[in-house]
């Protein structure tokens, strides 16, 4: 913890850049975890960018020759079809290089929207204080006391299947994390000198709110970014697995598992590889949230 | 103490409101007529549309329509299903004891691995079972458990042929619930075969839906134990000569096991909404499969309702937590 008063001040926008990304890396290094998961959301981004070079066939092209085949070290499986085809003979590979744009485009918009909304909301209740606050924090409350996949389910029922409307109802349901969290580091942030300072110089409210309170805000909401990614991607299959995401044939990873469940004990492969594809960005973008609450945020660290 | 519980009840209160305000603009945000979205795809004659537009009171202002709807709410009743054609909460009071049952078997799951694996992590800090047991917990919280659930279903269903791929009980079992609950039920009638069934279908889905609190409970128990081992009064135990077991177990443990006693309590809202995902895989009849079915039979009476339902339990269960927690931790109170 000795660390703290050390890195604090850097993360909060130094104005040597260099410096203040060696110190970040310097610390996010020392977590291996982090370094791997970095390592391997890097991979799923350019698989995901340069899909169709690296794809074998377009994903939702049909060999009718060709149900499914299993992967290719299986005996009946070939190398024309390395992880074997599904049940309408489209290629698990290339569906699956597809499906990582789908799942990066979730994480993104989703933190994206969320991020907006809570911070825009957290500003205001944090910095007005008062009714604004008590009635943007109520309707926080209220959404957080939902199961939060539950709240999602109903909010695509009214707003109908499909995967923006889910990206839409998961940023709803993430985003009071944010505006909580902002709310928080801004009361703190407020009384501050340099606050105080912007204000007896003759800073206005926006400009209060955006340009001296909100950057010293950002470690945790880094932070939280990143794990609301991992858990936007993961509610989203969930969404898709259960028909009200994604809606076929997009090669959306939790809408593919939906569709392969009826040949779940006849091919194994069509169920396998989309969620061990989902696992594996989970958990690599999860590590690098562990880094990066490590390295920018002392004060979060949870072992 | 009633002090405290009077204050929390009045915080909680805004959110009650706001959850019958939610349930209740359900069915009025569903895109098109809020009857004929209820009537479902069969659609209604015009004559039967005035008159259930007269029953459900929507020629009524708004918040007469809302007051009657908390009103009725309040007192029970909860509307009839379209597709059962039964009341809503008839079939809420035979579907919830399934979910109960899950529920429990796989906190009861979590708890037994994920206290004592955190335990012995925090122990032995830095050891190749800590940073095992830290990584296969980060796996765990980072799990799509609908894949994994029909993952385990691959394995011990179909490879090994250990367990049955659905359902709560083998179909060939029929009796009339005194509990609802499988595993009790099948006591009480003295059939061993039954119980049998009944745990083996248990399994799987107990195991799917407890991999996330397990993970997130081992991690809890873990940085809790670090913490208080840290600190004056176990050093002092120490230092009193006592066993490392007895300093462990009784005085670490103790205040170690508050934090994680609210965390497993704070899961309930987690577990729900897992069971959404269990059920379904599993077929297990409890109420989040029931939801799910309902959005796709567009049976709205009974999402709203379950909407409802499920939010007024898991805020029930928050507040219990709290107030259990102001029990064990005297500092709390006095905040």
């Amino acid at each position: 913890m000795s660390q703290s008063t050390e890195i604090a001040p850097m993360a909060a926008g130094n104005p040597d850049r260099l410096t203040g990304f060696r110190t970040f890396w310097h610390y996010f290094s020392v977590n291996r975890g982090a370094v791997i998961g970095l390592f391997v959301f890097i991979l799923m981004v350019l698989a995901a960018l340069f899909a169709p070079l690296l794809a074998p066939y377009a994903p939702d092209i049909q060999d009718k020759t060709a149900f499914l085949r299993p992967p290719a070290w299986q005996a009946g499986g070939s190398v024309e079809f390395l992880l074997g085809t599904d049940a309408v003979g489209r290629d698990m590979l290339s569906r699956l290089l597809y499906g990582a744009r789908f799942s990066l485009l979730i994480g993104a918009v989703v933190v994206t929207l969320a991020l907006v909304g809570g911070i825009t909301l957290g500003l205001l209740a944090g910095y007005f204080r008062g009714w604004v606050d008590v009635a943007i924090m109520r309707v926080m409350d209220l959404i957080l006391a939902f199961p939060s996949l539950l709240l999602a389910l109903v909010l695509v029922t009214i707003l109908g299947p499909g995967l923006f409307n889910a990206m839409l109802a998961i940023a709803l349901v993430l985003q009071p994390h944010f505006a909580r969290l902002v709310r928080a580091a801004v009361m703190a942030e407020k009384s501050r000198e340099y606050v105080v300072a912007a204000k007896v110089a003759g800073a206005g409210h926006i400009r209060l709110m955006l340009a001296t309170i909100l950057p010293n805000c950002l470690a945790p909401l880094i932070v939280q970014g990143t794990l609301s990614f991992s858990n936007a991607i993961l509610e989203a299959a969930a969404l898709g697995f259960l028909g009200l995401g994604a809606q076929p044939p997009t090669p959306e990873w939790g809408t593919m598992l939906a569709s392969a469940r009826e040949f779940i004990l006849r091919a194994w492969w069509v169920v396998t590889f989309p969620g061990l594809a989902i696992l594996i960005t989970v958990l690599a973008i999860n590590l690098v949230g562990d880094g990066l609450r490590d390295a920018l945020d002392p004060k979060l660290r949870r072992s | 103490m009633l002090r405290y519980l009077l204050n929390k009840i009045v915080l909680v209160l805004p959110t009650l409101i706001g959850i019958t305000i939610c349930a209740f603009a359900f069915v009025r945000l569903l895109p098109g007529d809020p009857i004929l979205a209820m009537a479902g795809e069969h659609g209604v004659s015009p004559a039967r549309y005035e008159e259930l537009k007269e029953q459900f009171g929507y020629n009524l202002p708004i918040w007469q329509q809302y007051a009657h709807y908390v009103g009725d709410a309040a007192t029970g009743n909860f509307g009839v299903s379209i597709s059962s054609k039964r009341p809503v909460i008839e079939d809420f009071m035979t579907l919830f004891p399934a979910t109960i049952e899950l529920s429990t078997f796989a906190l009861i799951f979590a708890m037994v691995l994920g206290i004592p694996a955190g335990i012995i992590a925090a122990v032995k800090r830095g050891s190749w079972f800590d940073q095992g047991l830290m990584g296969t917990a980060l796996v765990g919280y980072s799990m799509p458990i609908f894949w994994w659930g029909l993952l385990l279903i691959i394995f011990f269903s179909g490879y090994l042929g250990w367990t049955p791929v659905s359902g709560r009980i083998g179909l060939q079992f029929f009796f009339k619930p005194i509990t609802g609950f499988m595993t009790i039920d099948t006591l009480l009638y003295g059939k061993w075969d039954a119980f049998r069934s009944a745990l083996s279908h248990l399994v799987l889905p107990a195991v799917v839906l407890g991999t996330i609190p397990l993970a997130v409970i081992a991690r809890q128990t873990r940085s809790a134990m670090l913490e208080v081992l840290g600190e004056d009064y176990v050093r002092t135990a120490r230092a009193k000569g006592l066993s490392s077991s007895r300093v462990i177990g009784v005085h670490a443990l103790r205040n170690a096991l508050i934090p994680v006693v609210t965390t497993i309590g704070l899961q309930v809202g987690a577990l729900l909404a897992g069971a959404i995902l269990t059920e379904t895989i599993f077929a297990w009849p409890g109420i989040g499969k029931w939801m799910v079915d309902s959005i796709f039979k567009r049976d709205y009476v009974v999402v709203q309702s379950g909407l409802l339902l499920i939010a007024l339990i898991v805020m029930a269960v928050n507040l219990i937590v709290d107030v259990l927690y102001a029990v064990i931790n005297p500092r709390i109170r006095a905040s």
